[in-house]
């Protein structure tokens, strides 16, 4: 287990990365811990590529900026190009490997290559691929329980959608078990 | 005592300010506060308070002043260009003694600039928060919880010394989530305002709120015993955190969320065997030079990091009366310094002043 | 010996700074009746705008806020929204309604702001000693219009009652003169009337007065009188702009 998670989450705009984001923080929440989540924001809202720093520690935290993160979980091409080269040596690198085909040069990194959208579209959870990463995240880097992500999926899915809850859950196995 | 919620800056911003008995808002979209006015439209409904959508900015600080005259406890916000906009109202807030909050979650400029985090604003707000010889109070938090205890404090200064205070934050605070504990509703603290324009109701004197006086003598006379009032506000509220500073030789000093960043690079300095530590103003206006003076005495030099071409810099070294160096490290346009950076500076400081 | 004439209560017993033969000190009066005739003195809340008027906050005995230039809405609108209870009026002249403060009338009035607004249009900025106002009419010289006022130059003059009327949150808006003894006894009941609606809770009431300005237009109390009936009368013509109740009363 990571004592101390500093993510970049990036992506495409209508990807989920931000709601990715909100689910890490939440489980700090749940797990009384130390926690901050800082979106881009802007005109990246609105479609273009899009990103979060999220930071999770015993500890306040001090920078919610994260700029040399330990963890990286990236979405699309633009934001592997950015954002690779700014993890700590030793960091986890979860990229979607159906939307990024690329040879990660980085030897110094873990890399997880999930192809989320393609698990997502073929298992029957399309739009869930951002979930997907997520349970592969929660895997790798044990940054809360299992149970805790259980809760958290409760607390995050907005009271109209609950029916959605168990969908979630299985997401975030498959994911957890990719 | 209220459970850990997760809450934006912006959102727990408002939710603070209705807590501290706000219940009316006057605003005017602008990124990156618009959560704020979106809240309060909102929940202020739910509670018989008022939001209301102004034609401007200009408007809203004027129905601000139109409640607070009436000695109502009243709040808008905006952002950079918006606030200079309000300045009109505020320095007649300032001249007719009128107590009120005004959040400026900062962006870039000058101009348009940006919509991103900055802290340029510091001038403006410390210096000239409209025209003529005027003073606002300026709280500066640098993390969610910090809006939120912040927010009841300025309107309870506010209310105190009645005056304008302003939560000089940024849009990294406005945007961030963090876990933060509310005050339990219904506590606020109620402060007589018998000056108010409300009604006399037969019952007294009618009273007038001005800010107008053609005797230049009166005018004069006015203004220096407001200034007699600050002078009492720069000895009593003045606040900063400090942090690592008691056998510190290199002091860095930030506000806000930059202060945040460089406390990062003062622990890694430590890390790395330099004597670093942070004076982390709260208040702005009033300017906590006491800290400053203290830690001239053992520093060899300060560092001012801001999110602007610098502009904090110039008090710190008004407070140290260039007894030790001060250097500056910014950024601005909404760029963001990282740690890694600042503590490159601190290296530099501390290798050249050896 | 009875009492056969006496300043309304509402009144300040005090000298005003205002220039001889000028119809503010009319206007003062006919506002103060009003709020002595509806009982609401001791809830009125009266806006002092920026122009001549700005030291009315001297001449009224109700609570008073003096706002910055253009603003009154504005403010009216943050005491009103705050303190439903409490009766607020503004004061407006011609410079602070409508040009400096135009948004702000404007958006109040849309907005129907349960406020009463007394505006005194006398086609010129007379506190800054004659310039050019937003209801200088064409030709007329001012201080800043030398040579008259040139509309294809300086633009045209604004009329505000029939362009507020154009909005669906007015309540009521109408245009008096206190030129006299008749004119005066209308301008009272429009006046008394823009209070009673807001009393009512109807919404935005607004009475433009066209008024003098002697000193500025250098003339004689008399003579201003004159040209008021000559030149002013027939660019704004009297009468009732909009009255919604009374509209939706003949449907």
């Amino acid at each position: 287990m990571l004592k101390e998670i500093n993510a970049v989450l990036a992506g495409f705009g209508g990807q989920g990365i931000l709601f990715m984001g909100k689910m890490m923080a939440y489980s700090g929440l749940i797990d009384n811990r130390e926690l901050s989540w800082l979106p881009s924001y802007g005109p990246e809202m609105r479609g273009g590529t899009c990103n979060c720093s999220v930071c999770l520690s015993d500890e306040p935290v001090c920078s919610p900026l994260v700029t040399a993160p330990n963890v990286l979980v990236a979405m699309n091409r633009p934001s592997y190009d950015k954002f690779v080269n700014t993890l700590v040596p030793g960091g986890i690198l979860i990229y979607d490997s159906s939307l990024i085909d690329v040879e990660v040069e980085r030897k110094d990194i873990e890399v997880y290559a999930v192809p989320a959208t393609q698990l997502a579209d073929e298992k029957g959870y399309k739009g869930m691929a951002n979930i997907i990463l997520l349970g592969k995240l929660l895997k790798v880097t044990e940054f809360t329980t299992m149970d805790t992500m259980k809760k958290t999926i409760e607390k995050v899915v907005p009271a109209r959608k609950q029916h959605l809850i168990p969908k979630n859950v299985e997401a975030v196995e498959l994911g957890y078990n990719a | 005592m209220s459970e850990r919620v997760l809450m934006k800056g912006n959102e727990a911003l408002a939710e603070a300010a209705i807590r501290a008995g706000c219940h009316h808002f006057f605003g005017y979209p602008i990124t990156p506060q618009t959560e704020l006015a979106a809240y309060m439209a909102k929940r202020m409904p739910k509670i018989g308070g008022t939001y209301l959508q102004a034609e401007s900015e200009v408007a809203a600080i004027n129905m601000v002043q139109g409640a607070a005259a009436a000695g109502i406890r009243a709040m808008t916000s905006s952002s950079s260009p918006g606030i200079a906009l309000k300045l009109e109202g505020i320095s007649y807030m300032c001249g007719s003694d009128l107590p009120a909050v005004i959040i400026n979650v900062q962006r870039g400029g000058p101009g348009l600039g940006g919509i991103q985090p900055s802290q340029a604003d510091y001038n403006l707000a410390t210096k000239a928060p409209g025209h003529g010889d005027a003073h606002i109070l300026v709280l500066a938090p640098s993390s969610v919880q910090e809006m939120v205890d912040l927010v009841a404090k300025a309107f309870d200064l506010a209310d105190t010394y009645r005056m304008p205070a302003m939560i000089l934050a940024d849009g990294m605070l406005g945007q961030m989530m963090e876990p933060v504990v509310l005050p339990e509703e219904g506590h606020a603290r109620e402060i007589e305002k018998p000056w108010a324009a409300c009604g006399h109701h037969g019952q007294r004197k009618h009273n007038i709120v001005n800010s107008l006086y053609l005797q230049a003598s009166e005018l004069n006379e006015i203004v220096k015993k407001r200034f007699e009032r600050y002078a009492k506000i720069e000895e009593t509220e003045a606040l900063a955190e400090n942090y690592m500073t008691e056998d510190a030789e290199y002091i860095v000093t930030a506000f806000g969320a930059t202060a945040r960043i460089a406390k990062a690079a003062v622990r890694e300095a430590r890390k790395e065997g330099i004597k670093a530590g942070l004076i982390r103003p709260v208040t702005l206006w009033p300017f906590p030079k006491a800290d400053f003076v203290k830690a001239a005495e053992t520093a060899k030099a300060f560092l001012s990091v801001e999110m602007s071409m610098g502009e904090m810099v110039n008090d710190v070294r008004l407070a140290v009366e260039c007894k030790k160096p001060v250097y500056f490290y910014g950024e601005t346009g909404g760029v963001i310094p990282t740690p890694a950076q600042v503590l490159e500076q601190i290296r530099k400081i501390a290798g050249g002043a050896e | 010996m009875s009492v056969v004439f006496e300043k309304p209560k509402a009144l300040a017993d005090v000298t005003t700074h205002y220039c001889p033969g000028c119809t503010h000190g009319i206007i003062h009066r006919l506002v103060a009746e009003a709020i002595d005739e509806l009982g609401v003195e001791g809830r009125t809340v009266g806006i002092a705008s920026v122009g001549c008027s700005v030291m009315s906050y001297n001449y009224f005995n109700c609570d008073m806020i003096q706002s910055p230039h253009g603003r009154a809405p504005a403010v009216a609108t943050g005491v009103k929204r705050t303190r439903p209870d409490c009766i607020v009026f503004t004061y407006q002249g011609d410079g602070d309604l409508a040009a400096i403060g135009t948004a702000e009338t404007v958006h109040s009035a849309t907005r129907g702001e349960n406020i009463t607004v007394i505006f005194v249009n006398n086609a010129i900025y007379g506190m800054t000693g004659g310039q050019m106002a937003p209801t200088s009419l064409p030709g007329q010289v001012t201080q800043t219009t030398p040579y008259g006022r040139d509309v294809h130059y300086a633009g045209y003059p604004v009329r505000v009652c029939e362009m507020l009327s154009t909005l669906d949150g007015v309540e009521y808006c109408e245009r008096v003169t206190v030129d006299s003894v008749k004119n005066v006894m209308k301008a009272k009941k429009a006046i008394k009337k823009a209070f009673q609606n807001q009393i009512e809770g109807k919404g935005f009431s607004l009475v433009e007065v066209v008024s003098t300005c002697p000193t500025n237009w250098g003339l004689t109390p008399v003579d201003a009188l004159g040209w008021l009936r000559e030149n002013m009368l027939p660019y704004y013509p009297l009468g009732v702009y909009k009255d919604r109740s009374a509209q939706k009363e003949e449907k």
